[in-house]
């Protein structure tokens, strides 16, 4: 099984800077992490090698000091690691991430599987796994909490839904994204680290990924951040005054008036 | 304070303190409580490579030093001592592999303590043999195949969860200090087995148990090193543990330094958090005194082992006698200061308190380290150059 997993370095805090101009976040000055739910993406590639044997590939578009990610993704269970990496990538909104993603899977060529975390806990769209799935034009499932069993180029997997969750087979190769729920991440191993500290992680530049300049960064974003903000908390609100007998009257009424009874 | 640890250092201190954090911390009042052995976190360990750090790497070890030990203990027991003295034993329990092992031993052995799929323990101590390691009574005899043991082994650390033992008997009495041995004995082989598990004050996550040995038939490529070297061997494997044991002091004090600092940060009394008493302020600053100082002490003789010198038993007596009055000290005055909140069992530092006793007793008494310090200063004239 060769399995690609995409990570993500996100900001570690949650005061989130936005560049006025661009209306982009702020990358410098703070601290990074790896986007913690790619650590359970990785975790899960990790053990479907361990199961079945295969290879992890670990992907990030990001500046530069992405490949710490990639270090450290070394580190607990990844076999390899590419950088995605181009100042032409800056601005990009998920559409743009996606094609830049999709662009690298299709230069590793051999993959029977790509493992996103579910969303980034800086973007929280959720969109890039499955705009990723459209650009390589394979299946896509959403929300794995289990992988049950892989055989003869089929997978199965439960997807965890709102009241519990529903079992899917797709044929590989496929996308999928997971949830916290599917694994517990382990954590770095001396000899991973030695490992990682010594490896040599390739960039892959806009040209060595042969991208359409017009698909990637700003002027490859479908979308444009107008503004971020915080939305005003508005109390609206009545408190019903009297007996519980006349407000409990005074509520139906209500409730007809609203239609809703 | 600025140690000049290596980058190989650095990092396995780090993952060792990561490890402590994410899965010792929400557990150790539950071990504690619950007298259990923390294999979870014996596993946890092994797929971190932690055990691989004191063995050499011809044997699938890291080939780390004395150091290198010393951090993973610090930082382990920092968190839990219990869980600290658990991983501390099974790295004793090598040493004498490491040491006086034969190449079939070693390859026979080490593999598995290092990838952590088996344990190692270390027995000498009897109900007659404490301090005075030479009244030990467990008898190997020579017979066909090997050596009969006969006899019982007492607070065996790990005892009962190990499967790889070093145990010292007597194997011709008469030789008196020339009359011991070093067998390596297995869990499971016939005429092995394990008496009650003790109830003991602190470091309950360690399991401590008798070894009771009724006639024992051990092959005879299990002795290790060679007859009549037991108490020679033993002194030197425990010259070269006790730095880990000052580490477990160390790391246990600097817990309850921590804890007794946030408290007094956040503990409001006359209007005032308590760390601005003057008294309050006493009691921290020298605490933190004492634990640097045992700190700095510790590494320093870890620093010499590692350096490559052949004697050290003084050196290596101070650092656990220091470390582990400091260790007594700095928890007991961390229940001090978080008062009668101290002395309940829902705040970390009386478990504290109660790991600390034992690092002043095991591994030799301070009395009996204090005597062989003495020793070595009645033998020179106490000049330094």
């Amino acid at each position: 099984m060769n399995i690609v997993v995409c990570l993500k370095q996100v900001p570690g805090t949650t005061q989130v800077k936005i560049d006025p101009q661009t209306n982009t976040l702020v990358r410098q000055g703070i601290k990074n992490i790896v986007n913690p739910f790619d650590t359970y993406a990785l975790e899960e590639g990790a053990r479907i090698k361990e199961r079945y044997g295969g290879k992890v590939t670990a992907i990030s578009m990001g500046p530069p000091q992405a490949e710490e990610v990639l270090r450290e993704a070394l580190s607990t269970g990844a076999d390899q690691a590419i950088l995605l990496s181009d100042s032409a990538f800056a601005g990009s909104d998920t559409l743009a991430t996606s094609y830049t993603l999709a662009r690298a899977i299709n230069k590793i060529r051999e993959y029977d599987l790509v493992i996103c975390g579910r969303q980034t806990i800086d973007g929280d769209t959720a969109q890039v796994g499955p705009e990723l799935a459209e650009m390589l034009e394979i299946p896509f499932v959403a929300y794995v909490s289990q992988i049950a069993e892989i055989d003869n180029g089929y997978m199965r997997v439960q997807r965890m839904v709102e009241d519990g969750h529903e079992v899917i087979e797709t044929p590989l190769p496929a996308v999928i994204t997971v949830v916290k729920e599917i694994n517990v991440p382990r954590l770095p191993s001396l000899r991973g680290l030695a490992k990682a500290k010594s490896a040599v992680i390739p960039t892959w530049t806009a040209k060595e990924l042969g991208v359409d300049k017009n698909m990637v960064g700003l002027s490859g974003s479908a979308t444009r951040v107008i503004k971020i903000f915080f939305p005003q908390r508005v109390y609206r609100g009545e408190i019903l005054q009297g007996s519980l007998e006349n407000q409990a009257e005074s509520l139906i009424n209500k409730l007809r008036e609203a239609k809703l009874i | 304070m600025e140690y000049f640890l290596s980058e190989q250092q650095k990092t396995i201190k780090s993952l060792a303190r990561r490890i402590a954090e994410e899965k010792i911390l929400p557990v150790r009042a539950e071990l504690d409580e619950r007298e259990e052995f923390p294999w979870d976190i014996m596993k946890d360990f092994a797929d971190s490579d932690m055990f691989r750090i004191f063995i050499p790497e011809q044997y699938e070890g890291l080939g780390g030093g004395c150091l290198d030990l010393c951090l993973v203990v610090e930082e382990i027991s920092r968190v839990c001592s219990g869980v600290a003295v658990s991983y501390a034993a099974s790295a004793l329990g090598s040493f004498t592999i490491v040491a006086y092992g034969t190449e079939e031993q070693k390859r026979k052995y080490l593999p598995d303590i290092a990838s952590g799929k088996r344990l190692a323990a270390f027995a000498l101590t009897e109900p007659t043999a404490g301090s005075d390691a030479s009244a030990i009574k467990t008898t190997a005899e020579k017979a066909a195949g090997g050596y009969v043991l006969n006899g019982t082994k007492q607070f065996i650390t790990s005892g009962g969860e190990a499967e790889i033992y070093t145990v010292i008997v007597l194997t011709d009495k008469a030789r008196g200090a020339r009359g011991a041995s070093a067998f390596l004995v297995e869990k499971d082989t016939p005429g092995f087995s394990f008496g009650k598990k003790e109830k003991k004050m602190g470091i309950r996550a360690s399991s401590t148990r008798e070894l009771i040995f009724r006639n024992c038939l051990v092959p005879e490529e299990n002795m290790l090193g060679r007859e009549g070297m037991g108490f020679i061997m033993t002194m030197k494997i425990l010259d070269q543990s006790r730095p880990g044991i000052g580490a477990q002091a160390v790391g246990l004090a600097q817990g309850a330094l921590e804890a007794a600092v946030d408290y007094a940060r956040q503990r409001v009394q006359f209007g005032h958090p308590i760390i601005a008493l003057p008294v309050v302020q006493n009691v921290l600053a020298d605490m933190a005194i004492q634990v640097e100082a045992a700190r700095a002490l510790t590494y320093a003789v870890a620093k010499t082992i590692d350096s490559g010198a052949k004697q050290f038993t003084e050196e290596s007596a101070m650092a656990k006698v220091f470390a582990s009055d400091v260790a007594m000290k700095v928890t007991t005055d961390a229940v001090q200061i978080l008062g009668g909140a101290g002395y309940m069992r829902d705040y970390p530092v009386e478990k504290m308190m109660r790991d600390a006793k034992i690092t002043q007793i095991y591994e030799g008494t301070n009395q009996v380290l204090r005597g062989a310090i003495a020793s070595e200063l009645r033998k020179r004239k106490a000049r330094r150059e």
